[in-house]
């Protein structure tokens, strides 16, 4: 878990008794240049995405790519969440959103229980093979999926969950689980074994302890891993687009289908609003809780 | 009367490392039982095994008559005392005292005025609403306290309760469990690393060293009849005096010679026939050192020695001289006029002397 | 009986994942494997055939093409990640006032959908509308920006696409990184009279060396899976310009129905990313265990 703490001093402050120090002052201004710039290198796609979503199809044809629109129009909005086209269905995007959603939801919060639970036993209850099983659900969290997309796409199928979305939850279940019990884990494991100990001591049973004791201390993990399972399930592609069909597919791979349909007039407009769209729930969080998303970003790097 | 805790022949093996070894204790009702040891000597492993948190690998262990040796810590009717306090973080420090009880069933009035009790006891009863994060050291240890207290069970265990707190509170909560044991009359074992904790608290002390079980006694015993070099060497501050000497029978009495840091000898004479190897470690405590007239009765030897370093500390002064090649310390009272460079006529109480075997460490007297 | 389940109840508890790592990892790579010594085509067939499927790769072009991109992709993305996060952690370490709002604004894009990224930057880059016409349009008649389209340029436009998107959290890696150096040694180092930049570069940056290993796993991890960008910015295309060896797993398993061409891809997918995280993680795990 990593904080951003107070910046080191070395920068240091130009002494007052010097007078002003040109040099410091002009690296200074060089610094936030730099740093100005770089800003406007990150904020640019947004900006473009937003304000073509807000042009009319003339307007972006005859106009230029970073100019700010003459006349805002929400056609293009309306257009995407409810009329343009992925293949053959031209319900827009609404249909695919709520098939994220309803996809997400579930499968955030069982993987989350299941990993709470996991790494309760693994800090603090340990047994022989513990570790070892630990191990093996941490390599888990590396192997490239195309590994076991072919095997999948039969499971389902023996399972009868092909093209489904419970389907797609039983997936994002199953290969979230790594994750999300690394990060219970690392986090029980601060947790001094002493605390368990005395609740046995006291009567408390397995359940009790983790009910009483543990999931109360909870919440900071609990948001930083809810936060990482719904970006990482929202904004998922290769699952979707392999085990999804018409009807059932995620938001990204019906923004992917309007993006890439090779049919009628490229409405750019309205694939930059269908991109914002699909986009607004990962940004909302990260905007709301960017302290816990940055945690789960490092947590889920700095390993072990 | 039944012992109420008793150990019999405890192994305890991590794998193939012997962690505890034929450990064999027992204990009466109201005792105070203090293990004491340096760290890694399996002393809070023998507790845990006590509590029923490690599972002892041979042996029995039972509690109030009861075999406890395949009990789990819920049902030993036991309360524990951490080092850490592990006071439940969420909890507010009523929830914390009665949360045994509440796991347990017992009824809400019960909790209520168990919890009145030993708030008024622990003198805590401004602090019960609040966490635990926002009580001092000292104020966490009474919690810890309290919480074992409310149980009212068998057996009360300490593991190392004070090592967390500042020098002057350790002592202040020193005494106030030495008060609550004698006012409760409860059975308590308690583990520390600290001599001075082992010798004021305990009414029997178990010195453990590597696993093993060095010597079992009151603290007087084990204080002046140490059973090896080991527990002469632990127990007490400053540590007892451990010098290389040779002996020989002389008639109705034992001569030990020692040797001076210039090289010459002094002799002093025992008067008790002993059966000794030539070649022993003579040890004395401090105490039984003292300056030449401060001190009389039929063993008190006299010799001149050469004082290297005086140490006033108050209420004594210590000295050093080095006799048979060690750095030997001697108690005097604090108006001594012992000077450093120079000579001193030093009075030796060889009626307080241990003898060891300089190979086994074992003692011979 | 209630011992023996109060004993067994954390193994119990723990069980359930286990199993589902075990087949839907564990078993599932076993699968894969398997039918990679196959002659499976449209379905899998179970007879091992030896190494003929990875003889079909080794020879084929499209493969080819993929492994090269993957090199090139890989490096690129990774170098310039690495540089670029680097850079802003130390100049963000600066005491800037406006350190909170900049690092959100840096980081950002790692919330996005690597598929809304790549229609972000389709569109940036598109040569008719996009860069290219707008800065035509301040009268640089002759700039040309036509990555996207260019069979030879496409896969520098999948790079600056990864990169938008993840040197941001590189950043924020490398300054937590910055933060987490002992302030004392700092200190220490200014009474000393050592220049800032002398500071950082004998000081702080080799201090580091362990998040530099973990940002680069995390980098390497994510080239070699990337997928989904590269279908939404390029398709693969132009031709089979940007493909990469998960567009050509992806290919093989759901469009051409080449059963043993998608599992033996994948397994050199993976033996690619065991060969760099294995012995990372071996050693964390090592190191956590003592």
């Amino acid at each position: 878990m990593t904080d951003f703490t107070q910046p080191h001093t070395q920068a240091g402050a130009p002494s007052a008794a010097k007078g002003i120090n040109w040099t410091h002052l002009a690296l200074r201004w060089l610094l936030f240049t730099l740093l100005g710039l770089f800003a406007l290198f990150y904020l640019m796609p947004l900006f473009v995405m937003v304000t073509t979503s807000l042009k009319s199809l003339d307007e972006i044809r005859t106009g230029s790519l970073i100019a700010l629109p003459r006349e805002v129009t929400f056609d293009a909005w309306r257009t995407a969440w409810s009329g343009t086209c992925t293949g053959v269905q031209c319900e827009g995007l609404r249909p695919y959103f709520w098939n994220s959603v309803i996809m997400t939801v579930p499968a955030v919060i069982l993987a989350t229980m299941l990993g709470a639970m996991n790494g309760y036993v693994i800090a603090q209850w340990r047994f022989k093979g513990a570790n070892l099983i630990f191990s093996l659900m941490l390599f888990g969290c590396f192997i490239p999926f195309q590994v076991v997309l072919l095997p999948m796409a039969r499971m389902l199928g023996i399972m009868g969950l092909a093209g489904s979305i419970p389907g797609l939850i039983v997936v994002h279940v199953i290969y979230g689980i790594g994750f999300t019990t690394l990060f219970f884990r690392n986090y029980y494991v601060t947790i001094p074994a002493e605390l368990t100990k005395a609740a046995k001591v006291d009567g408390a049973g397995f359940f009790r302890i983790f009910w009483s004791i543990f999931l109360p201390l909870s919440l900071p993990i609990v948001v930083v891993t809810v936060i990482w399972q719904f970006t990482n399930i929202w904004n998922d592609f290769l699952f979707g687009v392999s085990f999804s069909q018409a009807g059932t597919q995620p938001v990204t791979v019906a923004l992917n289908n309007i993006v890439n349909s090779t049919t009628g007039v490229k409405e750019y407009n309205v694939d930059m609003a269908a991109a914002i769209i699909a986009a607004l729930p990962t940004l909302l969080v990260y905007v709301v809780a960017g302290k816990y998303f940055i945690r789960g970003l490092t947590a889920g790097s700095v390993k072990g | 009367m039944a012992p109420i805790l008793d150990i019999k022949n405890l192994y305890k093996n991590y794998g193939a490392v012997e962690i505890l070894k034929d450990i064999n204790v027992a204990i009466e009702p109201g005792d105070f039982l203090v293990l004491v040891g340096p760290s890694g000597c399996g002393k809070s492993t023998l507790l845990n095994c006590i509590a029923g948190l490690e599972p002892i690998t041979s042996g029995t262990l039972s509690i109030g008559g009861q075999d406890m040796t395949h009990v789990s810590p819920k049902d030993r009717d036991i309360a524990m005392v951490f080092q850490s306090y592990a006071l439940y973080p969420t909890m507010s420090v009523a929830k914390n005292i009665t949360f045994g009880m509440k796991v347990r069933g017992v009824d809400a009035a019960t909790q209520e005025r168990k919890l009145k009790e030993v708030a008024s006891q622990l003198q805590i009863e401004q602090l019960l609403h609040r966490r635990p994060g926002q009580l001092s050291g000292g104020q966490r240890q009474r919690v810890a306290m309290g919480r074992a207290l409310v149980r009212d069970p068998k057996l009360f265990l300490f593991d190392e309760p004070l090592s967390n707190l500042d020098a002057k509170l350790r002592v202040e909560m020193r005494s106030e469990i030495k008060k609550l044991h004698q006012n409760l009359g409860a059975t308590m074992v308690y583990v520390t690393h600290d001599q001075i904790e082992a010798m004021t608290l305990a009414t029997k002390i178990v010195v453990l060293k590597g696993g093993v079980v060095q010597q079992i006694g009151t603290p007087a015993e084990i204080y002046n009849n140490p059973a090896n070099l080991f527990v002469a060497d632990f127990m007490g501050s400053p540590a007892m005096n451990l010098i290389p000497a040779k002996t020989r029978q002389n008639g109705s009495g034992t001569e030990v010679e020692i040797s001076r840091g210039d090289g010459s000898a002094i002799v002093l004479k025992d008067s008790h026939s002993r059966d000794l190897p030539e070649d022993v470690i003579l040890g004395l405590r401090p105490e039984d050192i003292a300056e030449a007239g401060f001190r009389a009765g039929q063993d008190v030897q006299q010799a001149q020695c050469m004082i290297e370093m005086v140490e006033p500390a108050g209420a004594d002064t210590f000295v050093v001289s080095e006799l048979g090649g060690k750095q030997v310390t001697a108690r005097l009272h604090a108006e001594t006029s012992a000077r450093a460079g120079a000579m001193l006529d030093l009075a030796f109480d060889l009626g307080k002397v241990s003898y060891f075997a300089p190979g086994t460490g074992e003692r011979l007297n | 009986m209630t011992e023996w389940l109060e004993r067994h109840t954390p193994k119990m508890v723990l069980a359930p994942s286990f199993v589902a790592i075990l087949i839907f990892v564990y078993g599932f790579i076993f699968w894969t494997a398997w039918v990679s010594f196959t002659r499976s085509r449209l379905l899998p067939k179970y007879e091992l055939k030896g190494t003929v499927q990875y003889e079909r790769l080794m020879a084929s072009p499209r493969w080819d093409t993929a492994m090269d991109n993957l090199f090139i992709f890989g490096t690129l993305f990774i170098v310039i990640s690495m540089v670029l996060g680097l850079f802003l952690a130390i100049l963000l370490d600066q005491k800037i006032r406006a350190e909170g709002a900049l690092r959100t604004i840096y980081l950002y894009p790692m919330a996005l959908s690597m598929i809304v990224t790549g229609t972000a930057w389709k569109w940036i880059m598109n040569p008719g509308l996009g860069i290219e016409a707008t800065v035509r349009g301040w009268g640089f008649e002759n700039f040309a920006f036509d990555w996207v389209v260019n069979p030879d340029r496409a896969i520098y436009a999948v790079v600056i696409a990864a990169v938008w998107q993840a040197s941001g959290f590189v950043m924020a890696l490398f300054l937590a990184g910055l933060r987490g150096v002992d302030e004392e040694i700092i200190k220490a180092a200014q009474v000393d009279g050592i220049p800032t930049w002398r500071i950082y570069s004998a000081i702080i940056i080799p201090s580091m060396a362990p998040i530099f290993l973990s940002a680069f796993i995390v980098l390497a991890h994510l080239a070699i899976k990337s997928f989904d960008l590269v279908i939404a910015l390029t398709g693969g295309g132009p031709g089979y310009a940007t493909d990469l060896p998960a567009t050509y797993m992806y290919a093989m398993a759901f469009s051409r129905g080449d059963i043993g061409q998608a599992a033996s891809s994948a397994m050199v997918m993976m033996g690619v990313v065991f060969a760099i995280v294995v012995p990372y993680l071996y050693s964390e795990l090592r190191a956590k265990h003592d």
